[in-house]
């Protein structure tokens, strides 16, 4: 006879153990059952997405990797005026502005650029509280690119030739 | 083509098939496990992955190989050794097709035609435990040594309830040859309907010998990392593994052999021999065979691991007893 421990409390049940049926001890029966189980997993649905060859369909507000739009003519719409640099929780994007020369004309939309435009993708948590503060348009979150993956860190440092869209004639 | 050629083809041949098998045991395993568990497994080497094993040995053979300072260098070579000889040794003595006869000669598609073939099968696997015990001994390790004590014992139990299972098998059909045995079963004439007690018996033995789940005491990681093969890295880990799936091929292969008619199947048994019979019982054979792996495989990933003390008592307590009891029922059947 097992000593009945002190209880800490009055709410304590004794749960008489029940003793083992005879099915249950010899035990087969489960085993069967488990088997089945198992067997019926064997042609169940995989939860797995054979990732690199399959990509799992991502929803439409998903936020990726940045791009900085150009408008219809293909000029670049950015204006360098800083506001998302300031929206940034994660003071991930720093920027250079520049005037834009007379000839330029057709690269920016408006009269003052980026020269530097960088967002660092180590610090950034795609919060996408950039692409809400800007004014004109100009930086998006894709729903269909993520950041790749690299070993070194200055790689993740994105500059203008990897954010801005590539220019389309259409 | 005289005998002794013959044989020697032969020999070469089971050789290579029971390393395929074993080979391909080793992806199905992987394979199985992971469909049990609603994942995909290996899929990168080749078509379906059915490339991994070569990528698993290449990989086994670029390890580093190495030997504990304080261990006891030659036994811990012969330990793996050992193990993978007495394992591939054990299918001499199954009949894999019914005879083949080509211009009036008669060729046994059977290495060795041994008239105490089981007694030879017990004598060689039984002696397998000397791998493990070896092995395990001479890693100098304590959790090695525990894996191997582990193996020994339990071997020794599961082999007395196997035995006694095998020894009703043999007052049935009145012969140790494996060949007759399996002759006698011709049809549908198979010895599991005549014996499902004794076959239940031996297939639990059968998975307590092959150190497999949910009998994997000797290798448990949770308790012992890796049991007797803990300090073997390399290739030397390799054979242990790989020895262990042609331990299962070899089971399959003597359970179908054994209890489900070997190469019989009903119609293929009245067929004419030559080489269409040979050709569909060898696939009888290794159909039947598969289905054993199959159910290893299912097992293992089905069952969770049993407690040393219940292993203990399920062996002698339970296991020997119902052997024996099998015994006195097939002699008073025979009897009268």
């Amino acid at each position: 006879m097992m000593q009945q421990a002190k209880t800490l409390t009055n709410r304590a049940k004794l749960m008489p153990r029940k003793p083992l049926t005879f099915s249950e001890r010899i035990y087969l029966p489960a085993i069967f059952k488990g088997m089945g189980i198992t067997l019926s997993h064997l042609f169940r649905k995989k939860a797995t997405i054979s990732y690199p060859d399959k990509v799992r369909p991502m929803s439409k507000v998903f936020r990726g990797l940045h791009v900085l739009k150009r408008d219809e003519r293909g000029a670049e719409r950015c204006t360098a005026c800083g506001l998302c640099a300031l929206a940034c929780p994660a003071e991930a994007i720093t920027m250079t502005a520049a005037e834009r020369k007379p000839h330029e004309k057709q690269l920016y939309r408006e009269e003052k650029y980026a020269a530097v435009y960088e967002i660092n993708m180590l610090r950034c948590i795609f919060c996408g509280l950039c692409e809400e503060a800007c004014p004109k348009a100009a930086i998006f979150l894709q729903n269909d690119v993520m950041a790749p993956p690299s070993f070194e860190r200055e790689d993740f440092i994105y500059g203008k030739d990897r954010l801005v869209e590539p220019f389309q004639k259409n | 083509m005289s005998e002794l050629t013959f044989k020697i083809i032969f020999i070469v041949a089971v050789f290579g098939i029971s390393l395929f098998v074993a080979m391909y045991t080793t992806y199905a395993e992987r394979k199985l496990a992971a469909f049990l568990q609603d994942r995909l497994g290996p899929n990168r080497a080749g078509p379906f992955g059915i490339l991994q094993p070569l990528a698993d040995g290449v990989k086994l053979f670029f390890k580093e190989e190495f030997i504990p300072r304080v261990s006891d260098r030659l036994l811990f070579i012969a330990g793996p050794a050992i193990f993978m000889c007495t394992a591939l040794m054990t299918s001499a003595v199954i009949p894999f097709a019914p005879d083949l006869e080509i211009n009036g000669t008669t060729y046994a598609m059977q290495a060795a035609d041994l008239n105490v073939g089981i007694l030879y099968l017990f004598g060689v696997v039984s002696l397998g435990v000397y791998g493990i015990l070896v092995g395990g001994w001479a890693s100098n390790n304590k959790f090695s040594l525990l894996g191997a004590i582990r193996a020994a014992s339990q071997n020794i139990s599961y082999e007395l309830a196997m035995g006694l299972s095998i020894v009703s098998l043999v007052m049935v059909s009145s012969s140790l040859s494996l060949r007759d045995i399996v002759d006698q079963q011709s049809g549908w004439a198979w010895n599991i309907l005549y014996q499902p007690l004794g076959f239940l018996i031996f297939i639990v033995c059968a998975f307590a010998e092959t150190n497999r789940a949910p009998f994997d005491l000797p290798e448990c990681e949770t308790e012992l990392i890796g049991g007797y093969h803990t300090e073997f890295s390399s290739m030397k880990l390799g054979l242990y593994l790989f020895a262990e799936y042609i331990h299962v091929f070899i089971s399959s292969a003597v359970l179908a052999s054994l209890y489900f008619g070997g190469y019989q199947f009903p119609f293929v048994s009245d067929l004419d021999p030559g080489p269409v019979k040979t050709l569909l019982g060898g696939l009888v054979m290794f159909a039947k065979t598969g289905f054993f792996i199959f159910l290893f495989i299912w097992i293992r990933w089905t069952l969770p691991r049993f407690r040393y003390d219940q292993l203990m008592n399920l062996g002698w307590k339970v296991l020997i007893p119902l052997a024996v009891l099998n015994v006195l029922i097939t002699a008073l059947f025979i009897l009268f």
